[in-house]
C-alpha cells in the first residue's frame, strides 16, 4: 500500500515537472492565441467608434451576415479554397513522383519547382502584377504571338480570381511537393516488388499502392493547403486591394479593412470569431473524420 | 528535485525579464513624439530628420522623437494603436480626410484658439477646406496635393498637336485623344485616369468640374446620385467604352506614372506628388495643366495635415505648438515643396526666394498652385474608410461594365446613407 503510495506520488511529481518544463511555452501561448482570441469574442459583442465602445450583443452578428459584401467574401473564398487545393495537391503529387526518379538533373528540377516557395508572398505579387499587367506584362506580350489582344486581367471582375488562383498555385505546389517526396521516400520497397512480380502497370501501382499509402501525407499536405487559402491575402495588398468591387476579396483581408480602413473593430472581431470557427471546424473534420479513415 | 524547480524558476525569470520594458526618465526636457508618413522610396525621413534637429537647435529644452510609420493608413493605424492604448503621441501627421475619424474617437484638440488668425489665414482656403469644419480649424495643411493633367509635349507634336496648348476643356479632351491614341491603343493610349486606390477622389474631380463636391461640409451627407454625380461618372465611361483613348475597365494607380514615363500614354491624370518623380525620370518633355472643364475647372486637395492630440500636459502641449509652427514656416514650406513637389501651403511660401527662383526654373510647380482657386475638399466623411470603400467598389463596377451609371451610383449612395444614418441628428 504504501509503496503503492510512493509510486503515485513519484509519478505524479513527474507529471508536476512535466507541466512545469510546458509552463513557458504556455505562457507565451496565452499572451499571444488565447486571450487574443477571448478577447476577439468579447469584443465581437460591442460597436461603435473605437474609444467608446458600446455593448450591443448580436447585434452585430445578425448585420454580417446580412452583408452582401460578407457573403460575396465568404463565397470568393470557398472558389479560391476549390481552386487552389486540388490542383495544387494533385500537381504537387505528380511532380514528385516525376522526380522521385533517379535521372540527369532532377536536382535542378526539385530546386527549380521549390524556389516559388522561398520567395516572400509580397515579392511574389509583385513579380505577377508584371506578369498580368495589360499591354507590355509578360502574359499578355505572350498571347499577342497567338494574336489575342491585350486583357486586363486584374482589372476585370470575370478573370481576376482565376489570375490569383493561378499565381498561389504556382507559389504552393512546390511546396507541397517537397512533403510528397519524403513520403515517397518512406514507402516501402518490397510492396512494389510484389506488384511489379503479379504484373501491374505503373497507374495500377500508382492507383492501389503510391496513393494510398501517401494518403497520411495528402491528408497532412490538404490542412495546410486548406488553411493556406484563408491565409494567403498578402498579395490582395500589392495586387487589387480586394477589386474591382470587392471580386477578388477574402475574409482575411476584409477584416483587415474593416479594423485598420473603417476602424470597425466590433464588426472585425465577428469576422475574426467566423474564421477562428472556419479554421477550426476545417481542422476538427481533418482530425476526427478524415482521420479514422486512412491506414497508416 | 529542488534543483530542477530552481532552474525551472530561473528559466521563468529570464522569461519574465524578456517582457518587462524600460521606462526613461525626463529631466528638464520635454519629450514629444511626432508621427509621420513616409512613402517609399522618397528621401523625406531625412528632410524631416533636418527639419527636426534644427529645431532642437534653436529649442534645446525639446526633444521631438521623429517616429516614421510606412504608409499613411500604416501611420494612422499605429496612431490609433497607441491612442487606444491611452499613450497618443502629441503630433501626427496623417490624412486631412481622417478628420472626422479622430473627432469620432475624441482624440485631436480644436486648433483656433491656440494661433493667431493671421497665421491662420496664410494657408489656402482650398487645404483649409478639409482642415477645418465650419469656423473651427481642427489641423494644419503639411504635405497637400492636387490632381493635374501630365501630357507628353513630344506626343503632342507627333500628333499634330500644339505642345503648349493642352485640352482646356472635355470635348477637347476626347478630340485630342482620339489623336493621340495610335493603334487602338496597342502603341499608345490618348489618356489614362487611374481607377485603383484613389478612384473616387479622380471622380471628384469630375463632379467638381460638372457642378459641385460630392458631400456636404459637415461629413454627413453624400451626393453620389446627383445629376452632376452621374453625368461625371457617364463621361468617365465613355473615354475607354466610347471614345476608345483610354484602357477599359480598371486601371491600376501605381501603373499610370510608369505609363505615362515609357510612352505608353500620352496624359495621365495624377497627384502634383509625383511631380518630382515625373521630372526626374521622363527622357522626353512634358508639360504640366489645369484638368480639363466642363463647365468650370476643378479638383480636389488632397495629402496630409499636422494633428495635435489630446489631453496632454502643458509644456508638452505648447512644446507641440511650437514644432507646428516651425515646420509652416514659409522657408521651410518652401523647401518642403521644392524637395517633395506637394504643394506649398501657405501665401508667404511662394514669397519666399527659394521658392520664386525654382518656379521660375520649373513653371510646372505653380500649375497646381494655380488651380488652387477652383480647388475643394477631398472626400472625406463620418465613417470615411467605409463610405469611401463603398464609393470605390461601385466606380470600379461601374468602369468593369457590371453595373449601369445610374444603378452603380444610386447603390452607392443608398449603401452610404445607411452608414452615415447614425450620424444625422
Amino acid at each position: 500500500m504504501t509503496t503503492k503510495q510512493r509510486k503515485l506520488s513519484s509519478g505524479a511529481r513527474n507529471n508536476l515537472f512535466a507541466y512545469g518544463l510546458l509552463f513557458p511555452s504556455f505562457i507565451f501561448l496565452s499572451l499571444f492565441t488565447f486571450y487574443p482570441t477571448l478577447k476577439s469574442i468579447q469584443l465581437s459583442f460591442y460597436s461603435g467608434p473605437m474609444t467608446r465602445l458600446q455593448f450591443s450583443g448580436l447585434e452585430q452578428y445578425k448585420g454580417v451576415l446580412e452583408d452582401e459584401i460578407f457573403r460575396k467574401v465568404i463565397l470568393n473564398n470557398i472558389i479560391f479554397m476549390i481552386g487552389t487545393v486540388p490542383t495544387s495537391l494533385f500537381l504537387a503529387m505528380y511532380l514528385a513522383i516525376w522526380l522521385n526518379k533517379k535521372m540527369a538533373g532532377s536536382s535542378l528540377l526539385r530546386t527549380s519547382f521549390f524556389y516559388p516557395t522561398i520567395v516572400p508572398l509580397i515579392a511574389v505579387a509583385n513579380i505577377w502584377l508584371f506578369i498580368y499587367t495589360p499591354q507590355y506584362g509578360l502574359l499578355d506580350n505572350f498571347l499577342h504571338m497567338f494574336g489575342r489582344d491585350d486583357t486586363n486581367w486584374l482589372g476585370d471582375p470575370n478573370t481576376v480570381m482565376i489570375a490569383m488562383i493561378v499565381m498561389i498555385i504556382w507559389k504552393d505546389a512546390g511546396f507541397f511537393m517537397i512533403f510528397y517526396l519524403a513520403g515517397l521516400q518512406n514507402l516501402p520497397r518490397d510492396v512494389y516488388e510484389a506488384g511489379e512480380m503479379e504484373g501491374a502497370k505503373p497507374f495500377q501501382m500508382f492507383r492501389h499502392i503510391t496513393f494510398p499509402l501517401l494518403m497520411p501525407t495528402t491528408l497532412f499536405v490538404m490542412i495546410v493547403a486548406i488553411t493556406n487559402s484563408f491565409k494567403n491575402v498578402d498579395h490582395l495588398y500589392i495586387m487589387t486591394k480586394g477589386g474591382p468591387d470587392n471580386a477578388s476579396n477574402l475574409l482575411l483581408y476584409h477584416i483587415y479593412e474593416a479594423a485598420f480602413t473603417n476602424w470597425d473593430l466590433g464588426k472585425a472581431a465577428v469576422l475574426t470569431v467566423i474564421l477562428i470557427v472556419i479554421m477550426l471546424g476545417i481542422t476538427a473534420f481533418n482530425y476526427l473524420y478524415l482521420d479514422r479513415k486512412i491506414h497508416y | 528535485m529542488k534543483f530542477k524547480v530552481l532552474s525551472f524558476v530561473l528559466v521563468l525569470m529570464v522569461v519574465l525579464a524578456g517582457c518587462s520594458s524600460s521606462e526613461t526618465g525626463g529631466d528638464e526636457t520635454t519629450e514629444i513624439d511626432f508621427w509621420f508618413p513616409v512613402a517609399v522610396g522618397g528621401d523625406v525621413a531625412k528632410i524631416v530628420d533636418g527639419f527636426v534637429a534644427d529645431f532642437e537647435k534653436e529649442n534645446p529644452d525639446i526633444k521631438v522623437n521623429a517616429k516614421y510609420g510606412g504608409s499613411y493608413a500604416e501611420t494612422m493605424t499605429q496612431v490609433m494603436a497607441s491612442a487606444q492604448a491611452g499613450n497618443s503621441p502629441e503630433l501626427a501627421v496623417l490624412f486631412s480626410i481622417d478628420l472626422f475619424t479622430l473627432l469620432e474617437n475624441d482624440l485631436i484638440e480644436e486648433l483656433t484658439p491656440m494661433f493667431e488668425k493671421e497665421y491662420l489665414n496664410d494657408f489656402y482656403d482650398g487645404f483649409m477646406a478639409n482642415s477645418s469644419i465650419g469656423d473651427k480649424v481642427y489641423s494644419l495643411p503639411f504635405q497637400r496635393s492636387t490632381i493635374v493633367l501630365y501630357y507628353n509635349k513630344d506626343a503632342f507634336k507627333e500628333a499634330g498637336l500644339d505642345p503648349e496648348a493642352p485640352p482646356e476643356n472635355w470635348d477637347q479632351l476626347v478630340e485630342y485623344g482620339k489623336k493621340l491614341t495610335k493603334n487602338g491603343g496597342k502603341d499608345q493610349w490618348g489618356l489614362e485616369i487611374p481607377s485603383t486606390g484613389y478612384q473616387y477622389w479622380m471622380f471628384q474631380a469630375l463632379a467638381l468640374q460638372t457642378g459641385d463636391n460630392i458631400m456636404s461640409e459637415d461629413g454627413k451627407e453624400v451626393h453620389f446620385n446627383a445629376p452632376y454625380s452621374k453625368e461625371a461618372m457617364e463621361f468617365w465611361l465613355s473615354l475607354g467604352k466610347e471614345h476608345k483613348i483610354m484602357p477599359e475597365g480598371v486601371i491600376e494607380w501605381a501603373t499610370v506614372p510608369s505609363d505615362f514615363l515609357s510612352g505608353k500614354t500620352a496624359m495621365m491624370y495624377h497627384t502634383t506628388g509625383n511631380l518630382t518623380n515625373v521630372k526626374n525620370n521622363a527622357d522626353f518633355d512634358f508639360g504640366v495643366s489645369f484638368l480639363p472643364a466642363n463647365n468650370e475647372y476643378g479638383s480636389p486637395t488632397g495629402g496630409g495635415n499636422i494633428y495635435l492630440f489630446k489631453d496632454l500636459p502643458k509644456e508638452n502641449k505648447e512644446a507641440a505648438i511650437k514644432f507646428m509652427k516651425f515646420l509652416t514656416e514659409p522657408e521651410r514650406v518652401a523647401q518642403w515643396s521644392i524637395d517633395t513637389g506637394y504643394v506649398a501651403t501657405t501665401e508667404s511660401a511662394y514669397e519666399t526666394d527659394l521658392l520664386k527662383k525654382y518656379v521660375e526654373e520649373f513653371p510646372p510647380a505653380l500649375v497646381a498652385r494655380e488651380q488652387l482657386e477652383y480647388a475643394e475638399s477631398e472626400l472625406a466623411t463620418y465613417q470615411n474608410g467605409e463610405v469611401q470603400k463603398i464609393f470605390n467598389d461601385h466606380i470600379q463596377s461601374i468602369l468593369t461594365g457590371q453595373s449601369p451609371v445610374d444603378e452603380g451610383l444610386e447603390n452607392a449612395q443608398e449603401k452610404a446613407e445607411k452608414v452615415l444614418e447614425p450620424f444625422q441628428e
